[in-house]
């Protein structure tokens, strides 16, 4: 399948050297170049497209909650950061990958490809911890080893594993001495039950 | 935005590299480089301070762009000798002026918690100190830099070898990061929010720090002392 590319940029030097290596590109198309994202949506809808590419600046602190709404209108959407100042990662996550200013032509090409094959599943959306997320987040506070843990809940190593990642992408917290802080400050554990 | 790599190299003026990157301001104490250099290109200003321009460029390198590694044939060429002493000052610098730094707003911040959340962000904070002085004095300082130094003298001790390093600022950085979010997004908005969100730029800052001086362990110092020992007979 061709990738229909949309870049949103304020811009017109980066917009259109980015455009440029783009389209060498040979499985992939710019079909459109905005310089706001006030009309994305609909521009997603008439150019069919399934990229693109958006300055987080541009979107300021509404950042989260408009990338949300573009999720749910276009479930299969894949969305890149173009990263043109010094912008903490943090702010980043809910993108599905990012492109960097100073990034090389040949960079540029082997991250795109590598962001069409990426998951879109993984959305902005899902931020809250589902149930077992939280009894395995519980018994991770508590102290209890990976192995401990699936014995407990009947699962295996392997999935206890794969729901600490999702924890630590949902929270942004990776070592367990946070994730007890975070268990107690969302009162999931009390004080007592750590002794 | 200049572009900052453009302006790395010895003729260029200290004073332009400084304002081109804030965080290479951070190289010129533990490098030994006073102030006052005035309009000095950055190879004056070694030459004037004992220091390695080369050494000081690849350590610019390292601060200023994230992608950058070390080439290894060129790092042969290069005079290391003041990349021990740069490490040493910069531990200095996290224990004795960053991170009691960081302690004093915790503590505020910590007293402001009240019982109910007072303790556990006390614990959090202790436990972190105690893996940052583990690894920093107890394991760096008090094994790594010794071994260093008496091959150094032409010695070596046998029970020890670089290729052990432990690789273990990833995990002092990540509590911190967990701490910045847990300042930001998890302690309730009420409790001393100016001092938190003067803290957690602290915190980013010192988080980018410790990031890049775990490039140079990895990436300098681990080959330099890899050279070293393959020097010795």
């Amino acid at each position: 399948m061709r990738n229909r590319v949309i870049i949103c940029e304020a811009s017109e030097i980066i917009t259109n050297g980015l455009a440029e290596i783009i389209d060498s590109m040979a499985q992939y198309d710019v079909v459109a170049r905005l310089d706001t994202p006030e009309h994305l949506s609909e521009k997603i809808t008439s150019s069919d497209a399934n990229l693109v590419i958006i300055d987080p600046l541009l979107l300021g602190f509404h950042n989260k909650d408009f990338l949300l709404q573009l999720g749910k209108e276009h479930p299969n959407l894949i969305v890149i950061a173009l990263v043109t100042s010094c912008l903490d990662h943090a702010m980043l996550n809910p993108y599905n990958g990012f492109i960097e200013i100073n990034d090389t032509r040949s960079r540029i090409i082997s991250k795109m490809n590598e962001f069409a094959q990426c998951d879109t599943t993984k959305k902005a959306d899902d931020v809250e911890l589902s149930k077992r997320e939280i009894d395995v987040l519980v018994a991770v506070a508590k102290g209890m080893m990976n192995k401990e843990i699936a014995d407990m809940m009947n699962i295996s190593i392997h999935t206890v594993i794969s729901h600490r990642k999702n924890i630590t992408r949902k929270t942004g917290i990776k070592s367990v001495s946070g994730l007890t802080v975070y268990a107690l400050l969302n009162n999931l554990i009390d004080e007592k039950e750590l002794l | 935005m200049a572009k900052k790599k453009d302006l790395l190299f010895k003729e260029a003026k200290l004073a332009e590299l400084i304002a081109g990157d804030r965080r290479l301001l951070q190289l010129l104490p533990r490098l030994g480089i006073g102030l006052g250099f005035g309009d000095r290109s950055v190879e004056e200003v070694c030459r004037m301070n004992n220091v390695s321009a080369d050494l000081f460029l690849i350590l610019c390198e390292i601060y200023t762009n994230n992608d950058y590694k070390p080439d290894s044939n060129e790092l042969k060429r290069i005079d290391m000798s003041g990349l021990l002493p740069y490490l040493k000052a910069s531990h200095q610098y996290y224990l004795e002026e960053r991170f009691p730094h960081l302690e004093e707003h915790l503590q505020r911040i910590i007293k402001a918690c009240g019982p109910k959340y007072g303790p556990m962000l006390s614990n959090f904070y202790d436990e972190y100190k105690r893996e940052v002085m583990r690894h920093i004095k107890y394991y760096e300082e008090e094994v790594v830099f010794p071994y260093i130094e008496a091959l150094l003298k032409g010695q070596r001790n046998e029970s020890y070898r670089i290729d052990e390093f432990e690789h273990n600022h990833t995990n002092i950085q990540d509590v911190l990061d967990d701490m910045m979010n847990i300042l930001l997004k998890y302690l309730p908005g009420d409790i001393l929010p100016k001092e938190r969100v003067e803290i957690s730029l602290d915190i980013m800052e010192l988080s980018d720090d410790l990031h890049r001086h775990s490039v140079i362990e990895d990436h300098l110092l681990i080959p330099y002392v890899e050279s070293l020992e393959n020097a010795l007979p």
